[in-house]
């Protein structure tokens, strides 16, 4: 690996002046600049190809700020990752080292030569010379069964969608996201190349108190994916917040959940963005409406060139991974584009997405994406949040059914047949009827993976 | 409600839903000429689950679907029982 002369995330940092939170500790990030959270140990994973493998976000942040331009490659598994998958996920990485946190119990799932534990107890400690290494950040896709892809990225690209541009008043960060994630990554990258502070969640935090603490630390700019928001705006803790940014991703975010989020937080610019593990953040959209305009399309926006091909969105851009590492598999197409999987459709002057090219059900020959089904229900003023499903069907192979939360939790006794009545209507109008609920359920809540994003169990 | 008067009354708001004509529903209908097409027939399945807490069709592998009206009731009362 070449040594090079570009400059680590320690040394990006803006001023250090913001702090990270997690439930249990905070760390004002100047003190990382002339410190260390290794106990000491830091100089042992000098060129190393790192796994980290912290139970908190907190460490996790640290080892990255701390790590980056000294080990050769850094690997985030994420909180979900699979014990069975930790021999294949090290062997491709090439992993010789672990960070764990001090109370991470000894067991023989991270058997690597060096094993460091790092905590949030931040003690002085002389710096290593300048960076000397270009680290590979490896990321692990998600929503696939078997072991996850890895993908490498590099620090220039995971930073390129952040504007450097002042902000007026101090900002504070917080995402429902995980940062081991590539959407909650991008949160952490923009809070501490900043200046900001970030409020991190905790491993099985509810809802609400997380909501209580982003309050108390003022958080300015929040972040989630849809269904994160769908879930937020449950929670009567919503009240306490009032961010001046509100930011959506990671999943389609529909008119129905944007408007929620204008009318809850009328103060706030409401935007979303779209990005993927594989592709890096291709676009933002901050008019309010769902989809983006079509002329994102075939011209190239901050280096970023988008292509349709066979109903998919294709990206090539300085942000994309470069590769897979530990599988045989090509990240992109002859001319560079990567294919993200999303299907587009065409509305007036729009691209809206349709779904997943991996979630189609098909109802006796006739292709339907579940997610502009939820999209209709979703409009419904009594409707919260909505996952539509396959069900066996003995006559069309399949048909659609409907799970739906409303705001309200339950609905009232009487109210059930005349809500499931207007919905029905709703997508009667809006929808062939092939595409048209057989039947809806109410249902208290709905599953969100630890991805953020709804729980899809088929396909 | 009887399942009878259940399935009729399911085959005519499906009927009504999907813009159909309802035949007369006698026991020696055929289904095919009910005017209820595929899609219908699998939007009442589900439908008669959700109201009737069965769907014999799924729960047997080779339980044939039935030819006439009549014949579709029985497989539900035999499944009710």
């Amino acid at each position: 690996m070449a040594r090079i002369e570009a400059q680590s995330l320690r040394q990006r940092i803006a001023d250090g002046s913001g702090f990270l939170w997690d439930r249990a500790a905070r760390v004002r990030i100047a003190d990382l600049i002339g410190g260390t959270s290794f106990d000491g140990r830091l100089e042992q994973l000098a060129g190393r190809s790192v796994v980290i493998a912290t139970g908190s976000q907190l460490t996790t942040a640290l080892a990255l700020i701390e790590l980056d331009g000294v080990a050769r490659r850094l690997t985030i598994l994420p909180p979900d990752a699979e014990a069975s998958h930790f021999a294949a996920l090290f062997a491709g990485a090439d992993a010789d080292a672990v960070i764990v946190d001090r109370d991470t119990p000894e067991n023989a799932a991270f058997e690597l030569p060096i094993r460091v534990a790092c905590s949030a107890d931040i003690v002085a400690a002389e710096r290593l010379p300048a960076a000397t290494f270009a680290t590979e950040w490896v990321l692990l896709t998600s929503g696939t069964t078997g072991v996850p892809k890895m993908v490498v990225h590099a620090l220039s690209g995971l930073t390129a969608p952040i504007a450097r541009k002042p902000a007026d008043a101090p900002v504070v960060w917080g995402t429902f996201y995980d940062i081991r994630r590539y959407g909650g990554l991008q949160i952490f990258l923009r809070a501490v190349l900043g200046g900001a502070s970030l409020v991190l969640s905790s491993a099985s935090e509810p809802i609400a108190d997380h909501l209580d603490r982003l309050a108390r630390h003022g958080v300015t700019h929040l972040s989630g994916t849809p269904s994160h928001w769908r879930r937020a705006l449950m929670s009567p803790a919503i009240r306490k917040i009032s961010p001046r940014y509100v930011r959506l991703s990671g999943e389609i975010a529909d008119q129905a959940v944007l408007d929620s989020l204008r009318n809850a937080f009328p103060q706030a610019s409401v935007g979303h963005a779209y990005a993927s593990t594989e592709a890096g953040v291709a676009f933002e959209v901050n008019d309010g409406l769902a989809g983006f305009p079509a002329s994102y399309v075939e011209q190239v926006r901050d280096g970023v060139a988008m292509k349709v091909e066979d109903g998919s969105l294709r990206i090539r851009s300085p942000r994309t991974a470069s590769r897979y590492v530990g599988i045989d598999a090509v990240l992109t197409d002859k001319d560079g584009f990567v294919d993200t999987g999303d299907i587009l459709e065409l509305r007036g002057d729009r691209y809206v997405f349709a779904g997943r090219r991996g979630g189609i059900i098909n109802i006796g020959g006739l292709k339907v994406h579940p997610e502009e089904i939820e999209a209709v229900i979703n409009q419904h003023p009594q409707v919260r949040m909505s996952l539509v499903r396959p069900k066996a069907s003995p006559i069309t192979g399949s048909i659609v059914i409907a799970d739906v939360v409303l705001k309200s939790g339950e609905p009232g006794a009487g109210d059930a047949v005349d809500v499931k009545g207007d919905i029905l209507k709703l997508c009667r109008d809006a929808l062939p009827r092939h595409k048209v609920p057989a039947a809806i359920s109410f249902v208290p809540t709905l599953d969100v993976a630890a991805t953020g994003k709804l729980a899809r169990r088929h396909g | 409600m009887s399942v009878k008067l259940t399935i009729m009354d399911q085959m005519a708001e499906i009927a009504r839903e999907h813009g159909k004509i309802l035949a007369p529903l006698r026991d020696d209908l055929v289904l095919l000429d009910s005017g209820l097409d595929s899609l219908g027939f699998a939007v009442l399945v589900a439908r008669l689950e959700d109201q009737l807490g069965i769907d014999p069709f799924t729960a047997s592998e080779d339980a044939l679907f039935p030819v006439t009206f009549g014949d579709f009731v029985k497989v539900y009362e035999n499944g009710a029982h």
